[in-house]
Order: structure tokens, then sequence, then C-alpha cells
């Protein structure tokens, strides 16, 4: 068997928080390339449910101008692994926003590589998580910035929920920069719901599952504005919620 | 009718006691103003009765509308008629006051085996409340409390309140953050919603400006975790005179 069918181990950083044992079925993963021409543009959703583990890996190559939205929903009950490299073309842009609801002992995961290789291209990252009951939510999430590539605007928001104390978010946001005029932010917090809010919405009447619900939906709904399928997004989301709470 | 009979309430809060051995009745169609100074335990009665996370009764009893207040959850304890409005608001980013104000007047409303109000029947009620009170309605679109400012919110906290149509408000400082004319305003409004003879009014409170607009049947001065003194409203007038240290000495 050749090296590169090797299952990877956690020593590989791509791989370091994966659920390898759900992996290995799965392995070697066949990349899908989404090639883009010049000035295309082409929205994609993909949701991920039910029971069945899934790895996937998206190479996407935006030629000069092209437009490429990704949005991804991953919840169900079994280990979901999407793993993108995307290179962007001079005024290339990349959206991407990706909600991830980890339920009891469920690993989900974002890998992303976005490589911008020529100038004023734009990327944003959105990511937003939630794991309960020992479920493990990760994103390692890299933006390269190559020589030449001035002009670029890229950003990555990456928040993830922790609903109690077993849950697991494991979060890398990381910028590679060697261009001198670029405009790259990164933000990246775990928390847990805001228990002020909570009373207060307690004390209006509202059973603490379904404020929970409110504000988790409010929450993962940042991951998926602008998306074509926004409304379908939000409504499996939904229903992935009101199971894991 | 009693609404509600606090006997011998002790609390303590981080395990520091702050309520000890406070008593108060509240008949319907009263309303009581609690004045004291700061870091008397005002706040934190407010909070005891609606359930706070972190306020943990240690002693005494709290019945409300003929029920145990503290056996029930603080979800519950909104359904059976409680209110409490806050000194400092809290913002849910995301969340429409409209879409939060629905759930929680139909959940609300399914624990006392009434049908749920539609989109459309909610709208018209948030409409005449916000109208009540002064808040333009497209506010109401907006995420909770997010933006707002202090006098804003204040006025949102009474537009809920004439939403869930409560029995007895617990209104926390309700009057800070209020210029002159807000505060007629929600002066107006706690008395056009509460004014009744089923419902009744707590007030806290550390001015007698708000006072002068919801005219109080009993005032109550809260100090070191207990009521020390209970009159008429020329007791605040008193207080806001002389002091509280002259007055509760």
């Amino acid at each position: 068997m050749s090296q590169a069918l090797a299952l990877p181990t956690r020593r590989d950083e791509a791989f370091r928080y994966a659920d390898l044992a759900s992996l290995a079925p799965l392995w070697p993963v066949v990349a899908e390339r989404i090639v883009l021409g010049a000035g295309e543009e082409r929205a994609v959703a993909i949701a991920h449910t039910g029971d069945r583990p899934l790895a996937r890996e998206l190479v996407v190559e935006l030629a000069a101008g092209a437009k490429f939205a990704l949005h991804l929903l991953g919840a169900g009950t079994a280990y979901g692994r999407f793993s993108l490299t995307v290179t962007l073309g001079a005024g290339a842009e990349f959206t991407f926003g990706a909600a991830q609801l980890a339920a009891a002992g469920q690993t989900l995961e974002v890998v992303t590589r976005v490589i911008h290789a020529a100038p004023d291209a734009v990327s944003r990252q959105t990511v937003r998580s939630v794991a309960a009951n020992k479920g493990v939510v990760n994103y390692l999430g890299k933006v390269l910035v190559e020589k030449g590539s001035d002009g670029t605007d890229g950003s990555q928001s990456v928040r993830a929920m922790l609903l109690d104390r077993t849950a697991t978010a494991n979060a890398k946001p990381e910028l590679e920069i060697h261009a001198d005029d670029v405009k790259c932010a990164h933000g990246c917090a775990v928390g847990e719901l805001d228990a002020n809010a909570l009373f207060y919405m307690a004390q209006r009447g509202l059973p603490p599952e379904l404020a929970k619900q409110l504000m988790l939906q409010a929450f993962v709904a940042e991951a998926f504005v602008g998306a074509a399928e926004e409304e379908s997004l939000l409504a499996t989301a939904l229903e992935a919620l009101g199971d894991m709470l | 009718m009693t609404l509600l009979s606090i006997e011998n309430l002790h609390a303590t809060v981080a395990d520091k006691p702050i309520l000890k051995g406070l008593s108060l009745s509240i008949g319907a169609g009263e309303v009581h103003a609690i004045m004291g100074p700061n870091g008397a335990g005002k706040s934190t009665l407010g909070y005891v009765l609606g359930g706070r996370p972190g306020y943990e009764v240690t002693d005494g009893s709290v019945q409300f509308d003929g029920q145990d207040l503290l056996a029930l959850e603080p979800f519950e304890r909104a359904a059976a008629g409680l209110f409490l409005g806050f000194q400092y608001p809290v913002e849910i980013p995301g969340v429409s006051f409209v879409q939060f104000l629905r759930e929680s007047l139909n959940s609300q409303r399914r624990s006392r085996d009434l049908a749920p109000l539609s989109g459309g029947e909610f709208l018209k009620l948030a409409r005449e409340k916000a109208a009540l009170l002064g808040l333009d309605m497209e506010m109401l679109k907006r995420p909770v409390n997010v933006g707002f400012s202090g006098g804003e919110k204040k006025r949102a906290e009474m537009v809920q309140m004439g939403i869930l149509g409560p029995k007895l408000a617990v209104l926390d400082e309700t009057d800070s953050g209020l210029d002159i004319d807000a505060l007629r305003v929600v002066g107006d409004g706690i008395n056009a919603v509460m004014r009744a003879p089923d419902k009744a009014v707590l007030l806290i409170t550390h001015y007698q400006r708000l006072l002068d607009y919801v005219k109080p049947d009993f005032v109550h001065v809260l100090a070191g975790g207990r009521i020390v003194r209970t009159g008429g409203p020329e007791l605040a007038l008193e207080l806001e005179a002389h002091g509280y240290e002259a007055v509760a000495a």
C-alpha cells in the first residue's frame, strides 16, 4: 500500500482531533474537485444528517473574479469531516459558512486551507459549532496569503458553544501572510450560553429547552446568512438542535 | 385577598446572607414601594422572588396566589403571574423581541390551558402595548434589547409587562435611566397595565420621583435585609427629606 493511502494518525496536524476509528472505513477519501472559470459564480449547500459517518475532501479552484459560496450543516449522530482546500485567483471571492451540531459522543470537524494566490481576492469564513454530551467540534483553518497577493481581504469568525462540561471544542484559526498590503481578521471564541440571558428568558415564561433553542438558533443562523438555501438549512439545524436539547 | 405573602425570608448570595428575616404581605389591587439604601437587599429580593440561580433561600416561605412560589422553577413563576422588571435588561443577540415575546406568552398560555396566539393576534397585542408605552413598534422587530438606550430598555420592559399581563409586577429600579418625560410615560403605563383590582405592583426604587406618577398604597424601608419601617406614601417624602439613616434608625 502506498504511503498516500495510509490512514493518518494524530501526529498529522489536520487529523489531530479526528475520530480516526470512524474515519478508517472511509479511508482513503477521494478528493472532489470544483473548478470555477473566470467570473463564474456558484453556490453549494451541503447538509450532513443521519447516522452514517461521512468524510469529504473538496479541492476548489477559483479563477479570476469567480465567486463561490459554500454552506455546510453538520448534524446527525455520526462522525462528519469536511476538508477544504480553496485557491483564489485575482479578485475571486470565497464565502464559507458552516454550522456543526455535535450530539452524544459525536465528532464533527471542518478543516480548511484557503490560499490567496493572487491579488484582491476575498475570503469569508464563518463557523458556528455547538457540542453537547461528550460531543466534539473541531475547526482547523489556515489562511495562506502568498507573496504578491496584495489587496487580500480574508476573515475567519469561529465560535463554539458548549452545552455541558463534557463537550469539547477545538479551534485553531491560523494566518500565514507573505504579502504586505493585506486585511486579515480572525476571531475565535468558545463559550457557554449566557446564564443571565437564560434567566431573563425564563422570567418571561420560557422553559429552559425553548430558551436555549432560541439562543442557539440565532447563533447557528450566523453561519447561513446569505446562503441560497438559508431557510432549509436553518430548518434542518433547528430540528437537530431540538434533538440535542 | 393576599396575592403575595413573604414570611421571615432569609437568602444568601455566594454564602453571604443578604435577606435576614424579611416579611411582607401584598394584597390584590395594591401598589407597594420598597425603598432603601444601596446594599440593603432590594434587588436580591426581586431576584429571589424570580428564582435566579445563585440566590439561595435558607429560611422562610413565599406564598404567591395560593402557591408555594419557592417550589416553582423560574419559568413556572412567570406562568403563575409573576413579572420581574429588570434593573439591567439583558441583551439577546439574534433573537427578536417579537419572536421572544410570542414564544414566552404562548408558553405561559399553554401552561394555563389557553390556546396559543397566532402571529397576527400577537402582533395586534404587541402593537397596542407598544403604543401605550410610547415605544416604536419597529423596535420590537429588533433583537432583544440590543442597541437600545437605557431608557428604551426600561420602556421595553414595560411593554413586555403589558403583553404578558402578570398578576404581580416586581419592578427593580424601573425609573433609573429615564428622563422626566419617559418617567411620566412609564409611570402612566404601569398604572394603565397594573392598576386593577386583581393585580399588584412592588416598586423597588431609590427615589421618590417615580412615586409621583405611580402612587403607592404602602411604602416600606428595607435595610440590613429586613423591612424596618412601613407607612403610607408620606413615608417616601420623609425619606426624601431626611435620608435613610435618620428614618430607618
